[in-house]
């Protein structure tokens, strides 16, 4: 991936991986991507598409656009992995927990 | 503190890990802000197929008016990583320009949801009208609240940069504020799709 | 980051009020953000609550003392018993807990303060504030009576406030501590003396660190079916209403979601300190620490994977049952771990049998009896012929009482020289433990017996025929016991507060940093952060291994890495004492009566902006972090 060069000042130490961070040009491209992608689930909203493909696509999507935010507006791609791995602790251990309990509810059978 | 040792470790010397308190204590935030916006949205996914009586969200969701709430809510993220990088850059001009720019596309957000409710509960569909419109202001409604908390701290960030108390040395302020943004606008992320979007691809 | 500097007259021109400078008295205490004196606030407030709760259960056994009881009525009794849980677990064993981490993990770790000294102070106002909401409810048409597990529909079609308190009072005592979760588990990450790596840490600290993250990820759980109860109640919503599409077991699942991880959040500081207590009056190192480190990560990890277990009889199917029985009996694993280094570095100790050490091998040995009873009820066909009976009752009790409680009192035996610079009387204290033991067993072994007799929970009577009121007598003659023993207790306490202080600084040998510094320790904890180069560092300072593992005293100063040490805590930077934590806490309470109370709707607004001027005074306050 091509980390554009930091926009710190020089007189600021780079401390590790934690301040390079992207710059504008690349938040806006990130940016382009997540409209598409909007755009796109909207558009599949819109066509007919078979039910269980509509629902797989849409999670995908989902999945993709709160990845692209993590990882390059909120730096987790960028950060310390210390960051990453908290949050991932909690974001996994949300899905498990709950996913569990929609299951003993048979809430994803008809 | 600590100074002892630490010096080996460069700038930030003040951290075992080297990373600050405040940006670890924020993730750590988020990572439990995950299980509550996990049991809101597990509450109502259980009860979206729930056949209570009257209107249900799935009889008064407008996704083109939502979809663009959603654009809205993305482009925000957009301002508010630029006016991170502006402070990091030690822009204050432009700084002040994208923290406001984002209040403002979070009030556009909220005010399109408040607009949203009462359109809804004009066509019939109140709190209470079942399990399912509860379990949606619920769960909106928390969210829409931490936008508001959001746009709170963004303005009163444009009031600091406006006193000069928000210097380039500061970013970090910024920084945290810009990852609790972020955060709302992924639970938005999630609840755009398993709320409005794939119910109704169920209901065909 | 907790080195704010406090700076000079004139220099501080913004900010709603100027930062408070009182060292003494009553506003010292309001205002202070020391980690030291927030966990004595903690503990204090702690046991003022652990006499509450002791009453409530007085009563209870009075109530149950014989057949056909008539000292409570029903409705009375129901909120007793729902008080008396309520009280123990998020006002008098959490607290404590906090109490012990937020005295000891700055000390233990090497450094002056927590990550956010404010941040602290507003946990124990926010708890405070809390605790007095939810009791204000004895006084405003009754307390919570619907167990504190208030389980739907019961809970919210019953008549009154008191489902309301329940709800509300207990999400800003989560609120409280969410905050300060997060803010002890950033402490422990970060700022850890040099040299002090993760596996250098006391087993006190791993714990602490396990049960910050399980209140971090189990509070939100709980607090989003608060809100879904309190909407239920007042906002008309139909989330635990069966006869409207809801379903009162999604209630059950949020509440044992964080239930059962809150059951380790009260047993694994018990645990830590046990560790730590062991070790130093067997004279030798714990056995096997990265094994206890491990299990209790492993305790704190499957915690989140069984609470099912409390849910058997529901009929959630037998994959559910089945699936959650086993990962409860392996949850008894890393536990059994425990026991076994415990008795390991008991082996061939060179004991000493001081209160502190009775009342830690007490809680190993009781907690066995908790732990033997728990297996039980992971075997599901057996658990139906227990759920709701006073078999739970019994194993809950060896588990919290005759477990976190033991091992908390072994804790407050152990650092009260630490924290007091005097050393509790061992007379008193053994008198204490002992009657404690006795009482302990006294009351709550024979539930094991009422239960399998099949004595219902949570009943406030039962006629004399079922042959229950032996047991029941006993259990209540055991109970005046512990309330005796109690009594021992602060006896105990004023005895030593009249005699004249020792301030040794290592009373006991330890060997955790926290005895290196003065008892009790200066505001700034250690005149010089300490270099740490191994663990069990202050005992390594002292001792050397002679022949065939003997130890040999090290000459004073011969290995003092204090050698380096300076200017005798000038120039330290501590952080201000604050109003805003106290003031931003005491809008909790004002909106959630605005909440309880749909005529009084406008003190949510109030509380509101109370909150908001606390808060925005503390964010503008000079000189912040």
């Amino acid at each position: 991936m091509d980390v554009e060069t930091n926009q710190e000042p020089p007189e600021r130490p780079a401390v590790a991986r934690a301040e390079r961070h992207p710059g504008p040009k690349e938040y806006i491209r990130i940016a382009i991507i997540l409209g598409a992608v909007t755009a796109m689930e909207v558009a599949i909203y819109y066509a007919d598409v078979p039910h269980p493909l509509f629902i797989a696509t849409l999670i995908f999507f989902s999945f993709v656009k709160f990845s692209l935010v993590v990882l390059w507006f909120m730096h987790l791609k960028f950060d310390s992995r210390t960051y990453a791995r908290f949050f991932v602790m909690g974001l996994a251990l949300a899905a498990t927990l709950y996913f569990v309990v929609l299951i003993s509810f048979r809430a994803f059978q008809g | 503190m600590a100074q002892a040792v630490h010096e080996a470790h460069g700038a930030d010397h003040e951290t075992s890990t080297g990373l600050p308190n405040v940006k670890l204590g924020m993730w750590l935030f988020l990572a439990s802000e995950c299980l509550l916006f996990g049991a809101l949205i597990s509450t109502y996914v259980l009860y979206r197929g729930s056949i209570g009586e009257g209107v249900h969200p799935i009889d008064v969701f407008d996704i083109a008016y939502t979809s663009i709430s959603s654009f809205v809510l993305l482009a925000s993220s957009l301002t508010m990583v630029l006016a991170l990088s502006a402070i990091q850059r030690g822009d204050q001009v432009r700084l002040r320009l994208w923290l406001m720019t984002t209040a403002m596309l979070g009030m556009v957000f909220v005010g399109g949801q408040v607009y949203e409710f009462t359109s809804f509960i004009r066509e019939g569909m109140t709190i209470k009208t079942n399990v399912t419109s509860g379990a949606f202001y619920t769960l909106t409604g928390f969210h829409g609240a931490h936008v508001t908390v959001g746009i709170l701290m963004l303005l009163s960030l444009v009031v600091l940069s406006g006193l000069g108390r928000l210097g380039q040395e500061r970013s970090q302020v910024v920084e945290l504020v810009g990852l609790y943004w972020h955060f709302v606008d992924i639970v938005w992320i999630v609840i755009f799709t398993v709320v409005y979007l794939i119910p109704a691809g169920t209901a065909r | 980051m907790a080195s704010v500097s406090v700076p000079a007259e004139g220099a501080r021109p913004r900010g709603l009020l100027r930062r408070p400078t009182a060292t003494t008295g009553v506003w010292s205490w309001i205002t202070t953000v020391d980690h030291k004196r927030i966990g004595l606030l903690y503990g204090a407030t702690a046991l003022l609550f652990f006499l509450i709760g002791g009453t409530e259960a007085l009563f209870i056994r009075l109530q149950l003392a014989e057949p056909n009881g008539q000292v409570l009525s029903a409705d009375t009794y129901n909120q007793f018993f729902t008080m008396h849980g309520l009280t123990m677990i998020f006002f008098v064993v959490m607290p404590l807990s906090a109490a012990f981490f937020n005295y000891l993990i700055p000390l233990m770790i090497g450094a002056r303060d927590v990550a956010f000294p404010r941040l602290n102070a507003f946990s124990y106002w926010a708890f405070l504030a809390g605790g007095l909401f939810l009791y204000s409810s004895f006084f405003l048409g009754g307390a919570p009576n619907n167990g504190w597990f208030s389980y739907q529909p019961l809970a919210e079609t019953s008549a009154g406030n008191g489902a309301n308190f329940y709800a509300a009072g207990l999400i800003i005592t989560g609120l409280a501590s969410t905050v300060s979760a997060v803010n002890l588990a950033v402490t422990i990450i970060n700022m850890r003396a040099p040299g002090m790596t993760l596996f250098r840490m006391p087993v006190f600290i791993w714990m602490g660190l396990t049960v910050q993250l399980l209140l971090a990820f189990s509070l939100p759980i709980i607090t989003v079916a608060l809100f879904e109860m309190l909407f239920d109640k007042r906002f008309g919503t139909h989330f635990f209403d069966p006869k409207t599409g809801g379903d009162p077991v999604l209630w059950q699942h949020l509440f044992w979601l964080f239930g059962h991880p809150e059951v380790y959040v009260l047993i694994l500081p018990a645990m830590g300190i046990v560790s730590e207590v062991l070790p130093v009056f067997a004279r030798k190192p714990l056995f096997g620490y990265q094994f206890v480190v491990f299990a209790g990560i492993a305790i704190g990890f499957i915690g989140f994977g069984v609470w099912v277990h409390h849910m058997f009889a529901v009929g959630l199917g037998p994959v559910a049952n089945t699936a959650f029985a086993v990962s409860t009996m392996i949850i008894a694993v890393p536990t059994g771990i425990k026991i076994f280094n415990w008795m390991g570095t008991l082996w061939r100790g060179d004991l000493r049998f001081t209160t502190a050490m009775m009342f830690a091998i007490g809680f190993v040995g009781l907690f066995v009896i908790g732990g033997l009873s728990g297996v039980t009820h992971a075997v599901v066909p057996s658990d139906f012929q227990q759920t709701d009976t006073y078999y739970i009752v019994a194993h809950f009790h060896y588990v919290l009482f005759a477990g976190a409680i033991f091992g908390l009192f072994a804790g407050l035996y152990y650092w009260w020289p630490k924290a007091f610079g005097r050393r509790l009387s061992e007379g008193w204290g053994k008198a204490h433990f002992w009657l404690m033991f006795v009482g302990a067993n006294l009351t709550f072994g024979p539930m094991h017996m009422l239960g399998l007799q099949g004595m219902p929970r949570r009943i406030y009577t039962y006629p004399a025929r079922l042959g229950l009121g032996f047991w029941n007598l006993v259990a209540t003659i055991g109970a005046f016991t512990i309330a005796l023993s109690v009594l021992v207790f602060l006896a105990n306490v004023i005895v030593t507060s009249r005699k004249a202080a020792q301030h040794e600084a290592d009373p006991w040998d330890g060997r955790t940093l926290e005895w290196t510094t003065s008892s009790p320790p200066p505001p700034y904890n250690f005149e010089e952060i300490p270099a740490v180069h191994s663990l069990d560092d202050h005992w390594h300072r002292k001792y050397a291994e002679g022949k065939g593992g003997t130890l040999v005293p090290v000459p004073a100063g011969g290995a003092d890495h204090h050698a380096e040490a300076q200017s005798g805590g000038h120039g330290i930077h501590l952080p201000g004492p604050s109003y805003y934590p106290i003031v931003a806490s005491i809008g909790l309470p004002i909106i959630g009566y605005g909440v309880v109370y749909p005529k009084l709707w406008w003190l949510a607004i109030a509380g509101a902006v109370v909150l908001l001027v606390g808060l925005y005074g503390w964010a503008l306050e000079p000189s912040a972090e």
